[in-house]
């Protein structure tokens, strides 16, 4: 549905400066001599990756011709994949829903981003060009969520990525299990918890069937409602449902509600997947799996195995892996997948579990995840093997622009940490585009 | 280590043929579910006929272990290694040419074999995995001076995440009261038998373990409040356990103290104070208490450790510093995750800790975090030390443990590549010459 839609951001910006980055693009850029793993294909050795205008035109062997006026940048011994899209992130400082009631869906993540937050940068660092950021879990329901592109920008609406209609793409985002457990009103128990939730979504079909039956009659229209206009949107899929649950009974419990509303849903964190894999993949309902490094810490992730993307994967379901960054740290985002590797999952799944599987989850399977002529030229240049610890990210490309390179000193703080790596950033952290995209 | 890497293949071949020439007598790890192995991680012991057993046998078997690549971290490391474990001891180590490995003795081989990993500093055992008020038992929020508080008072070996740091080589830990009060307790060193505190306890008094900065505050109105509380509080209490130490040295009868003797064994040098701490202020005043009191310190979490570099090493002082994968906010949000490295690279002595986590995960895998330093300049090879031999020497047990060296404990640990490769398992541990398994394929 985003397809058509102009990839580039050039189209918002105002800034003289940002113009010039813009127009920087306009080079073509081949990257040569990279082992590229483009995702929809074989891996290419020696490959060449052409981008034109903040999209790939071409990718690959040796022999794949090149523009002229070209801007040749040499890759000899890199690996070249595409950028990662985390399909579940905290980033930009986001805050969602308050206190007063468990489900807020009029409240939207886009309105609680901090642009100049430096998880930001880090989330650059760590090759993730897309990102869902989602509010918290202490809710049935704590907003709507916001699908970026790790753009360097000024402004959140820089970072948005937009539907064809123009408006901001993203989710809504719904919790099960004992993060959204605290005192009236707030659910005490389970069997509360679902039927709070089960009532809002009844609410929200009554709205529906108002809004359809007032048609275009404004005398019939029912009032405006925000938050029920966004879950309308849910019943109507149109908003995908985010949903954080860990235990195989709360799992259980999202895939009766979902069953009973027809939402669409991705299931998030999934600790006890591996024990409803056969459940999730009759429901075709995709995962995002977190990848901790030991069980425990709350209840309900006491039974946390380290195999759950590689049973999940067996079982048929399409799973994808994500940060909840601060939980998991988005420079460390390629660990995430290395360890399910490690965990038994299939070395091509798990690249496409950073990538084109977390793009399906938010609808943008057509325009990012792998590297594909036509899509947006996002992509990430490795050092080595993918899952190697010793691997390091040294540049991040978002649309044909530079994000993040290693051998920038300030692009090295964020990347490593040290002294005023967390603090906020300026916006002027924008100039690689400046110098024809190196 | 990723030399071997590129002579995988070859490594492959001579396990193969190791297998031929010694025939079965591995240990045969039992197929587990994830269930098997994170909802009850059996603390079976395995042993070398492939028996599990609930206990440990009554005494350890003699076996033997082979690597292509033995890191004994006494001399260089050892293509084609062997070592004979008798009686829960290193009975012969070197490379398989000249060690005399009798016929019939049971055979394990591994791809690379190291002394096992000693975690420098946790709270495992005493922090549960359920992470319920019941089985936090790591912080007593009751009074702020307390380090008459002993580990082996609340050490719980049943939990489940001592097997599971266990599954990741990890053989020995030094663990006990957390970060979170001035003076929160006593810490202790403790071998991952998971069997109880009394049966595998190395050394009962290790460090005592205080806090400084906003750690180490106390909630509401309470002292201290703030920094400099915190240090006259530290510093009177050490001036009254001096006054108190010299009222017993001569006066026989005089009552015992438990908070002013637990304190008293840091003045004589006996123990160091493990004092965590983040900000270059705060590792400022834990240099001046020590130097003051001329107590032993070691400087634990110091995120901002790289600021102070020339004054921690004029002090002599040991780092810990925080894991790799630590969060970068609050105190830490100066942290860098190339801390080991520029320890290194300076030449501070230092050792690699897991640390104390509050939520999840709720135990960091020192192994993973000396991955993630090594993938950030560490060279493996001082990651390795850290784990082992510079370890022991932290906490004085180098006598037994760090190095495979004969007469020294039997812990091991077994994997099947570079240790600190994010897709390398560990396919076996070795404590005291009990073998164990490592639970489900993970």
């Amino acid at each position: 549905m985003l397809r058509g839609f102009p990839s580039s951001f050039a189209s918002l910006l105002l800034s003289g400066l940002l113009a010039a980055v813009a127009a920087a693009q306009d080079a073509p850029l081949v990257f040569f001599g990279a082992r590229i793993e483009p995702v929809d294909g074989p891996v290419i050795e020696q490959g060449v990756l052409v981008v034109v205008g903040g999209r790939i035109v071409a990718v690959g062997p040796a022999s794949t011709p090149r523009p002229e006026g070209a801007i040749a940048i040499d890759c000899a011994g890199k690996t070249i994949v595409p950028g990662l899209v985390c399909s579940h992130s905290h980033i930009g400082s986001v805050a969602g829903a308050d206190g007063s009631g468990p489900i807020q869906p009029e409240v939207r993540a886009l309105d609680g981003i901090n642009p100049r937050d430096p998880g930001i940068q880090k989330a650059q660092a760590g090759g993730i060009t897309a990102v869902n950021i989602m509010p918290g879990s202490g809710h049935l329901l704590s907003g709507q969520t916001l699908y970026c592109k790790l753009r360097d920008v000024r402004t959140v609406e820089e970072l948005a990525i937009r539907n064809e209609d123009g408006s901001v793409a993203g989710g809504i985002k719904m919790a099960n299990g004992t993060n959204p457990q605290r005192d009236a009103p707030f659910p005490g128990t389970r069997g509360k918890a679902a039927a709070l939730m089960r009532a809002q979504l009844h609410r929200a079909r009554d709205h529906q069937q108002k809004l359809a039956a007032a048609k275009d009659d404004p005398s019939k229209t029912p009032e405006r409602n925000l938050g029920l206009e966004a879950l309308v949107e849910v019943l109507e899929k149109k908003r995908v449902v985010h949903h954080h649950t860990h235990r195989q009974d709360d799992i259980l419990t999202v895939l009766r509600l979902q069953q009973e509303f027809g939402f669409r849903c991705v299931l998030h964190h999934v600790s006890e997947g591996w024990l409803a894999a056969k459940e999730i993949a009759a429901a075709n309902v995709p995962c995002s799996v977190i990848v901790i490094d030991s069980p425990g810490g709350k209840l309900e992730a006491a039974n946390l195995s380290l195999q759950t993307g590689a049973i999940l994967d067996a079982a048929g379901v399409l799973v994808g892996f994500h940060t909840d960054d601060g939980i998991t740290d988005s420079r460390l985002f390629l660990r995430s997948a290395a360890l399910a590797v490690r965990a038994g999952m299939p070395r091509d799944k798990a690249l496409a579990a950073l990538t084109i599987a977390n793009a399906r989850m938010l609808d943008l399977q057509d325009r990012i995840g792998t590297l594909t002529v036509g899509k947006d030229a996002d992509f990430v240049v490795l050092s080595g093997d993918p899952f190697s610890v010793y691997t390091r990210v040294e540049q991040t490309w978002v649309e044909g622009n530079k994000v993040f390179d290693l051998a920038d000193p300030q692009d090295r703080l964020f990347a490593d940490g040290g002294f005023g790596a967390s603090d906020d950033q300026s916006v002027s952290l924008c100039c690689y585009g400046q110098q024809g995209g190196q | 280590m990723r030399a071997l890497l590129r002579l995988a293949p070859l490594a492959a071949a001579w396990l193969a043929a190791c297998e031929a020439l010694h025939g079965g007598g591995g240990v045969a790890t039992a197929p587990q579910t994830p269930a098997a192995s994170a909802a009850a991680p059996a603390p079976a012991v395995v042993t070398p006929t492939g028996g599990v057993g609930a206990t440990a046998p009554a005494s350890p078997p003699t076996f033997a272990v082979f690597a292509a690549e033995l890191w004994t971290m006494a001399g260089a490391p050892i293509r084609d290694g062997v070592v004979l474990v008798r009686d829960g001891k290193i009975a012969a180590v070197g490379p398989v040419a000249d060690v005399d490995v009798p016929d019939g003795t049971p055979a394990r081989r591994a791809a690379v074999v190291t002394p096992g990993l000693i975690d420098a500093h946790a709270t495992v055992g005493l922090s549960g995995v359920l992470n319920v008020p019941h089985d936090q038992d790591m912080l007593e929020r009751s009074a702020p001076v307390q380090p008459e508080l002993r580990a082996l008072d609340a050490y719980n070996a049943r939990d489940p995440l001592v097997g599971w740091l266990r599954g990741f080589g990890v053989t020995t830990a030094h663990t006990g009261h957390g970060p979170g009060a001035l003076v929160a307790g006593q810490t202790m060193v403790v071998k991952l038998h998971g069997r109880s505190a009394d049966a595998d306890v190395v050394k009962s008094l290790a460090m005592l373990a205080v806090t400084l900065g906003e750690g180490g505050r106390s909630a509401g109105n309470k002292s201290p409040g703030t920094r400099a509380k915190s240090v006259a509080m530290l510093r009177e209490h050490l001036q009254k356990a001096r006054e108190h130490a010299q009222k017993r040295a001569k006066d026989p009868n005089a009552p015992v103290d438990l908070a002013l003797d637990a304190a008293a064994k840091a003045l004589d040098r006996e123990v160091p104070l493990l004092v965590t701490a983040h900000r270059a202020l705060d590792l400022q005043s834990a240099l001046r208490v020590g130097k003051e009191f001329g107590v032993d310190v070691v400087l634990d979490g110091a995120a901002e450790a790289y600021e102070l570099l020339p004054e921690i090493q004029a002090a002599g002082c040991w780092v810990l510093p925080h894991p790799a994968m630590a969060r970068a906010s609050g105190e830490l949000k100066n942290g860098t995750m190339a801390l080991p490295k520029l320890l290194a690279t300076a030449g501070v002595p230092f050792a690699l800790q897991s640390g104390y986590e509050a939520y999840v995960p709720k135990t960091r895998v020192v192994l993973f975090e000396a991955g993630v330093a090594v993938g950030r300049g560490l060279s493996p090879e001082q990651a390795l030390r850290a784990l082992t031999v510079d370890a022991a020497r932290l906490l004085r047990i180098d006598d037994r443990v760090g190095s495979l060296v004969v007469g020294k404990d039997a812990d091991l640990a077994l994997f099947d590549g570079d240790p600190f490769e994010y897709t390398t398992h560990c396919v076996g541990t070795v404590i005291d010459g009990l073998q164990y398994g490592v639970g489900a394929p993970r």
